[in-house]
């Protein structure tokens, strides 16, 4: 063979970037905010849905007193909120404030009452568990290998980008716009680090295959047998097939 | 010399042949049949060459899959298992997937092959639809063709079936649901398959095995050889062109020229699968982990030649017939076997109802350009169209989806899309083809228009841009 | 993705090639064959023999390295890439070798006739000679008939053996009056578990879970904005509700629990299938919203015993599981 090196450097680049990237998973930690602060920037940003006392409005917003450190974490961190239109789908997007911003609303929703920011660990997780537990609670929407899935009126977003851990635990704990919650009782603290361990694992899934052409599955399979050994093969027989005429 | 010794070599073995089956004569008329140059007739050929490296793949798997669902503690390399309870079925195809030296490679070659395998019958089956080469005298060979399809599918899908992943298990819950869905007997029809209530007795695996490694497959290769003895029997179909008749075939003898070929052709679509068998990564069983009845997956999705069947199963209203609280027709009666016998029902019977439509009762081995035949033309597209939307709804959800399109209007639009857009397509083909035909434009190639052009004899001559193939 | 950039590459050079050499030698278009006369012309080039002889030995490269990665490390990429050039290179050559070794040659083969009329009568004749001299050939007729379809009823009797009578085996569950809930590893679900908003999975406690009238997926809705069917008071204590978790449209385990944080702005509560979407609204006894199902998932009353576990008050409210004849359901 002249052409092992490619693969090899493929390889090697491969599992490279997936140590990079789960040291890089564990470091984040979330700064204190100051929440007086915040309470300016919610009645700037927030307050014509969820109203000046935080309370709600009516038919557009709800309640964010006793919502929780968690819930205002995720909502911001991924984007989420602030909503153009209370009736739109919240869909993960770039934060519409900073790091820093962030935190002093967080510390604001936080004081009003409410669940505090989940603590989780994926390095003490368990891959197995994890990956048993995902299925059993998570797979119906976001499919085994969290790549997203359809729920009739939503969606459920794929895992990986730049999901982090603390984000995963605080979807499972509050359950945010449809997506069910999962206290203690359903999914213990080492079963939420597992969790969050499978979720980290399935950015570098073991593909041992070759190219998995975005890992949905047969979907994506079809189209390579049609388009690519379709289309080569077509060049053969165009080839081979038309002498005479 | 060279040439002289290898004549003498050639001349012993013919004479030996000959000494104990007489076998000149046939072997003489068999270097010079000959085969009718076309691009578009060599789908069947890549069928057949995918079906060559499926069994030769297959093979070599059998001999390392266990088919039974006994219950076994996976111990193997792929760490996120360890530990879980799975059927022999599942854990020796991860052994093939990671400690058989080359199993998966071999096992990605079978199944790529198993999809490109389709692929050909079906595109086999358009070239044979849209120039009317399905008309007598080759409407019985047809009909085995659209047989092989049918057999193709089933094949494709015990084999998705045996290894007893999470898609698997789904798509059996799925089948079984279509097979009680039949009328009457729904119910006694699954049972025998299955043994029993799904998902099924000890022997339903073995039974799949087999239907998968032997049952089929013979069938597959006896309709196979049955084809190709019937066409030798007709001799091949042609375009018309210069010199062509119906009652002559003008093309390359299989000796030397098209014997070369074919095997090319062979070593390309062998070449193909095993490339695609290396480098592009397909059913990763692993990632989907074992089935248990209560548990599902989003994006579980048949192999493509099942789509159609998901996208009318999805596509259809839940409408469920009753009286007196017995179900008549239970939902998925509708999409997984209504829809799929009005297909294959068309399909068998085209000819037939060609033949009584047109009154042509004639023999045919020119064939027709699909635009020689507005009329047929505008029909198959506008079924294929049909078929190919509640296809695409089967899969095209997820990709919609990510475009911020919700399902549940997707569905509706697909309702309507399903009843909407085989008539356009008959129309704007029916169009298209009259143009095409009365002006002779070939689609495909450079110029339109005329040129001129010098003859042999020194004289001018007007070259057309159809070129009559 | 490189390599398969890489492949690409080399699969588009050498169609390239293969296109650019055949065009070569572009034949006249044989000027119409006459009846019984073939065009031949051979005309080997010595470029092409070079081309042909080079490319065979770059299959031996190629082929000779598979067993060489087989045994070094079997890595599926370089192994599929090796045997994959092989037949490659080899397909390219002899397509080649097709193409402009061989002599080029365009023949005329007449086509059988099918009908033959003298013959066809031959047939007849011989077939229905077979039966000279029978006088009773209507019983006798009527007898083979009789013999032949016993004989081929009684060779198929064999497949009975195939499956179980249908019976009542669909229609039983594990499902009676006081059994326990347990979870999947066989505990006793407490109804101070379930939460609203969390979905869980229940079995019958000491029953086989992969029987499709076992697993029950449970969810819990205040008890004030139930809308249950009439005739299902007391099924839900607490507002906690269990509904067979097999869907009644194509047995798919329904595994989506949509559960919305703020209702006013988001769709209701409601269970789903993933494989075709079908939606059941859990307030309403899980009747369908959307999708193709046709029919509501059975309930499954509940009760809580002494210990604040969940216990089943009875049996479903209907057959669990995909549709058959047989599943009986209220007009």
């Amino acid at each position: 063979m002249r052409k092992p090196a490619p693969a090899l450097a493929l390889l090697a680049l491969l599992s490279a970037t997936a140590a990079v990237a789960s040291f890089a998973q564990a470091q984040s930690t979330a700064p204190s905010g100051d929440a007086a602060r915040g309470r300016a920037l919610f009645v700037d940003g927030c307050s014509s849905c969820h109203g000046f006392d935080a309370r709600g409005r009516p038919g557009q917003a709800p309640s964010v007193v006793g919502a929780g450190a968690a819930a205002a974490d995720f909502y911001l961190s991924t984007g989420r909120m602030p909503l153009d239109d209370p009736n739109e789908v919240p869909l993960r997007a770039k934060p519409a404030y900073s790091r820093g911003d962030i935190a002093d609303l967080v510390a604001y929703v936080g004081s009003l009452g409410g669940p505090a920011v989940p603590p989780v660990d994926p390095a003490a997780g368990d891959l197995n568990a994890g990956f048993r537990a995902f299925t059993s609670h998570c797979a119906g929407c976001h499919q085994t290998l969290a790549r997203g899935g359809i729920v009739p009126g939503g969606v459920a977003p794929p895992l990986q980008d730049d999901v982090t851990s603390r984000q995963v635990a605080e979807a499972v704990r509050v359950g945010l716009y449809v997506m069910p919650r999962f206290s203690e009782r359903q999914i213990d603290q080492g079963t939420l680090d597992s969790i969050a361990r499978w979720v980290q694992a399935t950015r570098h899934p073991d593909d041992r295959g070759g190219w998995a052409i975005g890992h949905i599955g047969p979907i994506t399979e079809g189209m390579v047998a049609w388009l690519l050994a379709g289309v080569a093969l077509l060049l053969v027989a165009r080839l081979i097939g038309e002498r005479t005429r | 010399m060279a040439r002289h010794e290898e004549k003498v070599v050639i001349r012993r073995a013919v004479r030996a042949l000959d000494e104990r089956l007489g076998s000149s004569p046939l072997l003489k008329k068999a270097l010079r049949y000959v085969f009718p140059d076309h691009w578009s007739f060599l789908f069947g050929e890549i069928a057949l060459y995918a079906f060559v490296v499926l069994v030769a793949t297959g093979i070599y798997l059998t001999l390392f899959f266990e088919p039974s669902t006994a219950l076994t503690t996976y111990h193997g390399p792929y760490a996120p298992l360890h530990g879980f309870e799975m059927s022999k079925a599942y854990s020796s195809s991860l052994d093939i997937s990671f400690t058989v030296p080359a199993g998966l490679l071999i096992r990605q070659t079978h199944h790529w092959a198993a999809l490109v395998f389709v692929v050909a019958i079906v595109v086999h089956l358009m070239r044979v639809f849209f120039t009317g080469a399905f008309r007598k005298p080759r409407d019985l060979n047809y009909a085995i063709g659209v047989t092989l399809l049918g057999l193709a599918i089933l094949e494709g899908f015990a084999g998705y079936s045996l290894v007893d992943d999470l898609l698997s298990g789904m798509g059996l819950g799925i089948a079984y649901s279509v097979a009680l869905s039949i009328p009457l007997l729904g119910a006694n029809f699954a049972f025998f398959v299955w043994g029993g209530e799904f998902p099924g007795a000890d022997s339903f695996e073995p039974r799949l095995f087999i239907a998968h490694v032997l049952i089929i497959p013979v069938l597959i290769a006896t309709l196979i050889a049955a084809h190709l003895a019937i066409i030798m029997r007709q001799k091949h179909s042609q375009f018309p062109g210069p010199g062509r008749t119906e009652r002559n075939v003008v093309g390359t003898p299989l000796w030397p020229g098209y014997a070369l070929r074919s095997i090319g052709l062979l070593l390309a679509v062998a070449a193909v699968l095993f490339l695609m068998g290396g480098l592009i990564q397909v059913n990763p069983i692993w990632q989907w982990g074992p089935y248990e009845p209560w548990q599902g997956t989003n994006g579980a999705q048949p192999d493509w030649y099942m789509g159609w069947l998901i996208g009318a199963l999805r596509l259809m209203p839940n409408f469920e017939p009753h009286v007196e609280g017995w179900t008549l027709a239970p939902n998925p009666f509708f999409g997984g076997v209504l829809f799929p016998a009005i297909v294959f029902g068309t399909l068998y019977l085209w000819p037939a109802v060609e033949r009584r439509l047109t009154g042509d009762h004639a023999r045919h081995d020119l064939l027709e350009r699909p635009r020689d035949n507005p009329w047929r033309t505008a029909v198959g597209v506008a079924f294929f169209t049909w078929v190919f939307t509640i296809f695409a709804a089967g899969a095209s959800d997820r990709v919609f989806v990510n475009l911020g399109i919700p399902y549940t209007g997707q569905v509706w639009v697909f309702r309507f899309a399903v009843l909407v857009l085989p008539v356009l397509a008959f129309f704007i083909t029916r169009r298209v083809c009259r143009e095409l035909h009365s002006s002779e434009l070939h689609p495909l190639r450079d110029w339109v228009g005329t040129a001129v052009g010098r003859t042999s004899t020194g004289g001018f001559e007007e070259i057309r841009s159809g070129r009559g193939d | 993705m490189r390599l398969v950039r890489l492949l690409w590459r080399a699969l588009v050079a050498i169609v390239l090639i293969a296109f650019h050499r055949s065009r070569r030698p572009t034949p006249a278009p044989p000027a119409a064959p006459a009846r019984d006369q073939s065009l031949r012309r051979a005309t080997p080039s010595p470029r092409a023999e070079q081309l042909v002889i080079a490319l065979l030995f770059a299959v031996a490269v190629c082929a000779a390295s598979f067993p060489v990665i087989y045994a070094v490390h079997d890595d599926t990429q370089l192994l599929g890439l090796a045997l994959g050039l092989a037949l490659a290179l080899l397909a390219a050559a002899v397509i080649v070798a097709a193409k402009e070794l061989v002599p080029y040659e365009v023949a005329v083969e007449e086509r059988p006739e099918l009908v033959r009329p003298e013959e066809e009568e031959e047939v007849v004749r011989l077939v229905e000679e077979g039966a000279e001299g029978v006088s009773r050939r209507r019983l006798l007729g009527l007898a083979a008939g009789a013999a032949g379809l016993s004989l081929g009823a009684a060779l198929i009797v064999p497949a009975a053996s195939l499956g179980p009578n249908v019976g009542n085996i669909i229609r039983e569950t594990p499902w009676r009056r006081g059994r326990r809930v347990v979870d999947e590893r066989g505990r006793p679900i407490s109804a101070d578990a379930v939460e609203t908003r969390t979905f869980l999975t229940g079995f019958p406690e000491g029953a086989d879970p992969r029987e499709l009238g076992s697993p029950v997926v449970i969810v819990k809705i205040p008890p004030s904005e139930l809308q249950l069917p009439a005739g299902r008071d007391g099924w839900a204590p607490e507002g906690i509700l269990a509904y067979s978790k097999i869907c009644t449209h194509a047995a798919c385990a329904i595994s989506l629990y949509r559960s919305p944080l703020y209702e006013p702005t988001a769709p209701r509560p409601a269970l789903v299938c993933p494989c075709h979407y079908s939606t059941f609204d859990v307030r309403r006894g899980a009747a369908v919203i959307f999708g193709p199902a046709g029919r509501p998932l059975p309930q499954l009353p509940l009760a809580i015993d002494g210990e604040r576990n969940l216990i089943a008050g009875g049996g479903f409210s209907g057959p669990p599981g995909p549709a058959w004849l047989g599943t009986r359901r209220r007009s």
